[in-house]
């Protein structure tokens, strides 16, 4: 039970079932008369609006669910390419950052006073752009970095035969960014007695990252890396503005032929909230296992 | 460059129609995430069923599908969104008091959808609380509305700031949906009339875009960060 | 080995014989089109030696191009293709059909994405900067459609004083046209992705009006017998041409020819009555072609 409360007596469980069922019966109520009414009078709930959707015998049925596999395939297929790439981008900028910022505080005594000079004020530089450009593409939206891909590639001479891989790109900058972030905050946050031992040993800053921090980091920082799984996934429907064939463009299509756009996105919102249920579960669960493990 | 300059103020008016939208939003969120964020730690068994239900569902769809049932859902139910004609906000809000619904409809989707994040950044504060602090006022005596008062929603709001401050910069990232739900002349769809309707160059109209949206959200997230180090010298 | 080698030989050119009998007998109506016949280096031949082409067309469009349950699009603007192909020797599932809303149309064409584009591509100065036309092959009217009590609209002048709502599709010709007759664009005009969206806001009252091509309306109205009419008259004239690269002269003279062809042996007319014409009764004539 939480902190904030005490268990609940026999009067209070009496109280709350009491009030649970008033306010269950007035709920219903007021469903059936704000809701369920004015759809049942335009002829929201009629065969021909749902039954290709849930009635087998009905014509279109299989077309229908087939365009809908094709959709729901399309999204996984380019959430888990975006995915793919920015764990690769998203540790390659963490690593680079984090270099970096050592950098950044090396004197490099050993070299001539020039060269010295010269790569500190490199680093800091460098770090100063990752730092810009990290910020810029955190705080553009996704819809934004989709729709330049699409425009903007092309412009540049980059243009590819399918739209899956503009949508794919501008997730990928975009979930790029953000698990850098997460992975470079849950490499700094890690105890400093870690980089020190590292130190003791005699390995180098490079070494220290890939083989102790950037494991470490990962364990920790895992449910938030699924938890951006569900975010990309979720933003694979924005593909919409580019045509590209996913889930949300193929419901478009479908109602463009039979005309029942209600019923149509109660189907793909359930199956979204669905699988991003799952895996959000699969997150917690995940954490769970991590936190049970001997020797933490 | 020079669209730029020519067409500034198709730009700064895309600017200030988003601002509007998510200040709106902004605020709706907040008020309705304490009250989800309330549901979910409440000692009531139903409520916490009614606050989870709400932050699965709108945690999981995406704002897409939510913006729709806003847009079309809603008419078909008969509502005008008029509640929101609020009289003495439509003033400032110009887009709140016309009889094109469809800006109320997009306040409302965006703050019925990040309404469900703040409620969990809130709730994320409240279990930062060390849960001694909790227990001694409990031991003293205080009702949970008192104990949450008093004791710990004081303290969870430290807690709360960073989750919330990422909430309210995606929320204003979120906002550029609504451009594509009836919202005319908002910063994306600025974007897109520019390009494609006038056939303006690219490049400098993606410049003025990002500008706009960096404007809102990179202070929004500096400051964020810098909360974060000030905690991080505390601790 | 040497009995194996001829075995096989004879079995492999039993088989080409049998699949080019085959093939033969699939093609059906495809006129057989030899690739010499076009001249050397064009659009044409290179097309017919490759026995197939990409033509980008709408995809959410009633009438002229929507892509149906099955996979396929099809509408009045699709049929003309597959003509055009065929032309080429190309049969109707060896078209590759890529969706081009409006705002992709010229950059598909400059990208070699798409080698013509047949959707609703209205013809004018500002396109042919970029691509060139053939055609037209239809000339259709932007016009308003109100629900069926609404007496109050009679045309685009209805919307001056202020108080009426429309609704148009991002990025469209009809969408700017429209807001030369408007008091306030910022409370009078609604713009949504497809004319569906726009469609279900009549219906539910949140707007007064949606304005495109008579075509499209009269396919919304066809298919919601009672809901809808068309207010007032066609007050602009869109004629759809056939987008193709721009210079390249002789395949925009190929596509003309093969749509004047159409013209008098009655293809059109069957092309029409089977897709758009269905919505709209009124008899069609094909119109003057404009060869620039």
């Amino acid at each position: 039970m939480s902190v904030l409360f005490e268990v609940p007596g026999p009067r209070a469980r009496r109280l709350t079932r009491i009030g649970s069922g008033v306010a269950a019966v007035a709920v219903a109520a007021a469903a059936y008369l704000l809701v369920y009414r004015p759809l049942a009078d335009k002829g929201q709930f009629s065969p021909a609006m749902w039954g290709p959707l849930v009635d087998p015998s009905n014509e279109s049925f299989a077309l229908v669910w087939q365009r809908i596999g094709l959709g729901a395939a399309n999204t996984l297929l380019a959430a888990a390419l975006a995915i793919a790439g920015s764990l690769v981008g998203g540790t390659l900028l963490a690593v680079l950052r984090v270099q970096l910022r050592a950098a950044q505080s090396r004197r490099f005594a050993g070299l001539a006073a020039p060269v010295a000079l010269l790569l500190r004020v490199l680093s800091r530089v460098l770090a100063a752009i990752t730092r810009a450009c990290v910020e810029v593409f955190r705080g553009l939206p996704v819809v934004i970095t989709i729709f330049l891909a699409a425009r903007g590639l092309p412009e540049l001479g980059v243009s590819f035969e399918l739209d899956l891989w503009y949508v794919v790109i501008g997730l990928t900058v975009y979930n790029m960014v953000v698990l850098a972030e997460i992975l470079r905050s849950g490499m700094e946050n890690l105890s400093r007695g870690q980089g020190e031992a590292a130190a003791a040993l005699g390995l180098g800053t490079a070494q220290t990252t890939w083989t102790i921090l950037l494991p470490q980091s990962y364990r920790i920082m895992l449910p938030a890396l699924i938890g951006q799984l569900v975010v990309v996934l979720k933003d694979t429907s924005l593909g919409f503005i580019i045509s590209y064939e996913e889930t949300m463009v193929i419901a478009k299509q479908i109602i463009g032929n039979l005309g029942n756009p209600i019923q149509v996105y109660v189907v793909v919102g359930a199956g979204f909230v669905a699988v991003n249920h799952l895996l959000s579960a699969l997150a917690r669960h995940v954490q769970r296992r991590l936190a049970e493990r001997p020797g933490r | 460059m020079g669209v730029l300059l020519d067409r500034f103020d198709v730009f700064a008016g895309g600017l200030w129609l988003t601002l509007q939208l998510c200040l709106l939003s902004a605020t709706g969120a907040l008020l309705l995430g304490t009250v989800v964020a309330a549901l979910r730690i409440s000692p009531v068994p139903p409520l916490r069923a009614v606050g989870t239900a709400y932050v699965t569902l709108f945690r999981n769809l995406p704002l897409t599908v939510v913006m729709f049932f806003a847009a079309f859902g809603l008419p078909a139910l008969g509502s005008n969104a008029d509640f929101l004609r609020i009289p003495g906000l439509d003033v400032v809000f110009d887009r709140l008091g016309t009889d094109l619904p469809y800006f109320r409809f997009a306040v409302i989707a965006l703050t019925l959808y990040t309404a469900s994040f703040v409620g969990e950044a809130i709730r994320a504060g409240v279990n930062a609380v060390p849960a001694g602090q909790a227990e001694a006022a409990r031991s003293l005596g205080l009702t949970f509305a008192q104990n949450l008062r008093s004791v710990v929603l004081p303290q969870a709001g430290k807690a709360a700031v960073v989750p919330l401050g990422q909430a309210i910069i995606a929320m204003i990232k979120n906002s550029a949906l609504a451009g594509f739900f009836g919202v005319v002349g908002d910063l994306s769809s600025v974007a897109d009339q520019l390009t494609s309707v006038e056939g303006e160059p690219f490049l400098p109209v993606a410049v003025g875009i990002s500008a706009g949206y960096l404007l809102m959200t990179v202070p929004v997230g500096l400051f964020l960060d810098r909360l974060e180090q000030r905690r991080a010298v505390l601790r | 080995m040497y009995v194996k080698k001829f075995t096989s030989a004879l079995v492999i050119t039993a088989l080409g014989l049998l699949g080019a009998a085959c093939g033969d007998a699939a093609g059906g109506a495809t006129p057989k089109v030899d690739a010499a016949a076009f001249p050397a280096g064009s659009t044409m031949q290179r097309l017919a030696k490759a026995g197939k082409i990409t033509v980008g067309t709408k995809f959410d469009q009633p009438g002229f191009g929507l892509k149906g349950l099955d996979g396929k699009p099809a509408g009045f603007d699709v049929e003309i293709a597959k003509i055009i192909a065929g032309e080429l020797g190309i049969p109707a599932d060896k078209i590759e059909w890529l969706e081009t809303p409006s705002k992709v149309r010229e950059d598909y064409l400059e990208q070699h994405k798409v080698d013509l584009i047949a959707a609703t591509y209205t013809i004018n100065d500002k396109r042919k900067q970029r691509v060139d036309f053939a055609g037209p092959y239809y000339t259709a009217g932007q016009t308003i459609m109100v629900g069926k009590a609404d007496t109050s609209i009679t045309g685009p002048d209805s919307f001056r004083d202020g108080t009426k709502k429309v609704c148009s599709a991002t990025g469209s010709v009809n969408g700017e046209k429209i807001k030369e007759y408007l008091k306030d664009a910022a409370s009078q005009l609604v713009l949504f992705d497809t004319y569906d969206k726009c469609r279900d806001a009549l219906k539910s009252g949140q707007v007064d009006a949606v304005t495109t091509d008579n075509v499209i309306l009269l396919g919304f109205i066809a298919k919601d017998q009672n809901a809808f009419k068309l207010a007032g008259d066609v007050f602009t004239s869109e004629p759809y041409g056939i987008g193709v690269n721009k210079g390249d002269n002789a395949f925009r003279a190929f596509v003309n020819d093969v749509l004047e062809k159409t013209y008098k042996d009655g293809r059109w007319q069957r092309a029409w009555q089977a897709t758009a014409g269905k919505y709209d009764t009124a008899p069609v004539t094909p119109p003057t072609l404009n060869r620039y």
